[in-house]
């Protein structure tokens, strides 16, 4: 025992070098280049999109050919573009899109500035925002569409109408996301903006507006299909132009390829909006 | 006079019917330029202090007093700073700092144009116009700590700036804050339960009891500045530490 105590000295501790590599490890390396990576990924996504589009297209036209599925019901691409090609060419299609368009864009950015300016109204009061939810809520929850017939007497047969209908779908959803928004907003940056000397208004356009944008920018794509079926609704119940009414007519006409016209139409028309909004989004949310 | 005064700030209030103190009638004194830190269990009341002193809550009773002038429940007389960066994530580094600025009224340009050689000379030299969650935690310290001097206040409240931070980059932080703190000359109250950490920076320690907290003792802290790792390793650094670690000790919940 006595002997080994000499030897271990527990109480010193050491400290040993450890000399660098006299020369830089060559190794061949293998280096992956990240943004060619995604790049590529990106092009092969695009490719399948494509082709996927080219698929079910030719599988919708050769399935109706060989009368696998009723051409009758189901018409088919090619039908599809001869009749388009028809409409397009007695001019009325122009109209009709530029009407339902018109009503569809108008409602949706009516509907857009107004629940955003109206979610964000809430952060102002609690008291205020405690009262309205419910309400808030309870109109969310009506079925807006089945006001429609009044909202055409009221509002006329024209164009007007249509835009408060698209307006009514979008409003209140927009409303309560971008109030999820304000209720996201981090308490300690409100206090930290306080500390700084801040007025109520700065820490609503410094804090809580860039807060909630995310969520607001979350409503926009969900609100191109909300507005589009509220001017469609209101063309249905009555109206002299648009694509709704041209459905309808040849709906009851048994007009079936052009019912379809229409519905490549709007989705044509829902597609171009989902652009805009995608270019709209990027520019909202600079920097988040 | 005192720079800082706190007179018989307190603050209780009632919960589910029971009334609990968040902080007993407390008095401090801090004098101009000054570093002095609070350490004390958590949940004693330090935050709650803060709060006061930066005029976020106002107290149940007592005064605070900045340069002799009340300021009780006026925020915007002192710079604030938490543990929480808070930098706006949807700003760039440049524009966060001039927030304070910003909300004063100063122009962005201006501002920015104030804050670029301040940014450069403070270690965040080519970070201006990255987005913070670029950074590391060290460097998002010193984006928030450099947007509260630049909204200059004589005093400044920190608390505990580098609590989530590893320890050599808290090191590395601390030694930057006494620079700083050497370079604009401002009276820092700065909140820590990192005793190292307080006798390190501190001219003078105020050590607080268990909830409900009051100030239990005051030290004054006598190592020679500038102060650098050696610092840590002096008798009376080792002195100090062991008898702040007794004082606390006592104070954990039994």
């Amino acid at each position: 025992m006595d002997g080994n105590d000499e030897h271990v000295d527990l109480t010193q501790s050491k400290i040993e070098f450890i000399s660098k590599p006299d020369k830089e490890i060559e190794t061949e390396l293998e280096i992956e280049d990240e943004t060619k990576k995604s790049r590529k990924t990106k092009r092969v996504a695009l490719f399948g999109q494509i082709v996927l589009g080219i698929v079910i297209i030719a599988l919708w036209e050769i399935l109706t050919r060989l009368k696998v599925i009723d051409p009758y019901y189901w018409s088919s691409p090619s039908l599809i573009v001869q009749t388009g090609l028809q409409v397009l060419k007695e001019g009325s299609l122009y109209t009709d899109l530029l009407y339902t368009a018109g009503a569809t864009i108008l409602g949706f950015i009516l509907g857009t500035i107004g629940g955003a300016i109206l979610g964000l109204s809430f952060w102002w009061s609690s008291l205020y925002s405690r009262i309205t939810e419910p309400y808030m809520v309870a109109f969310n929850a009506i079925p807006k569409l089945a006001l429609a017939p009044v909202l055409v007497i009221l509002f006329g047969i024209g164009f007007n109408s249509k835009v408060v209908l698209a307006f009514m779908m979008t409003i209140i959803v927009t409303a309560l996301a971008a109030y999820s928004g304000v209720k996201a907003v981090d308490q300690d940056l409100e206090r930290l903006l306080y500390s700084l000397g801040a007025k109520r208004y700065h820490v609503f356009s410094k804090v809580v507006v860039p807060t909630s944008m995310p969520w607001i920018v979350s409503s926009l794509k969900i609100n191109i299909a909300l507005s589009l079926a509220g001017t469609i609704v209101g063309e249905f119940i009555s109206a002299q132009h648009g694509i709704g009414r041209m459905i309808l007519y040849a709906g009851q006409v048994m007009n079936i390829n052009l019912v379809w016209v229409g519905v490549v139409v709007l989705s044509i028309l829902s597609i171009v909006m989902y652009f805009g909004t995608l270019y709209l989004e990027k520019w909202l949310l600079k920097g988040h | 006079m005192a720079k800082l005064e706190v007179r018989k700030g307190s603050k209780v209030f009632k919960k589910d019917g029971q009334t609990i103190y968040a902080l007993q009638e407390t008095n401090m004194q801090i004098e101009d330029k000054k570093f002095v830190s609070i350490i004390g269990p958590s949940g004693c009341g330090k935050s709650t202090l803060f709060n006061i002193i930066a005029g976020l809550l106002k107290p149940s009773t007592g005064h605070v007093l900045l340069d002799g002038h009340d300021i009780v429940g006026k925020s915007g007389y002192v710079g604030y700073m938490l543990q929480k960066d808070l930098l706006l994530p949807w700003r760039t580094i440049l524009d966060n700092i001039i927030l304070g600025l910003e909300v004063k009224g100063v122009s962005k340009k201006d501002g920015r144009k104030r804050a670029l050689p301040m940014l450069q000379k403070y270690g965040l030299k080519g970070f201006e116009s990255h987005y913070p969650n670029e950074l590391s935690g060290g460097m998002r310290q010193r984006a928030a700590l450099l947007r509260t001097l630049l909204y200059d206040k004589d005093v400044i409240l920190l608390d505990e700036p580098f609590g989530a931070l590893d320890a050599q980059t808290r090191l590395l932080m601390q030694t930057w804050l006494l620079k700083i703190w050497e370079d604009f000359k401002k009276t820092i109250l700065f909140v820590t339960h990192d005793i190292d950490e307080a006798i390190y920076l501190s001219d003078e320690i105020y050590v607080m009891s268990h909830r409900p907290g009051r100030m239990k003792a005051k030290v004054t802290v006598n190592l020679p500045r500038p102060r650098n790792e050696l610092t840590l390793s002096h008798d009376s650094f080792i002195q100090l530490k062991q008898d702040l670690l007794a004082m606390l000790k006592e104070e954990q919940v039994t």
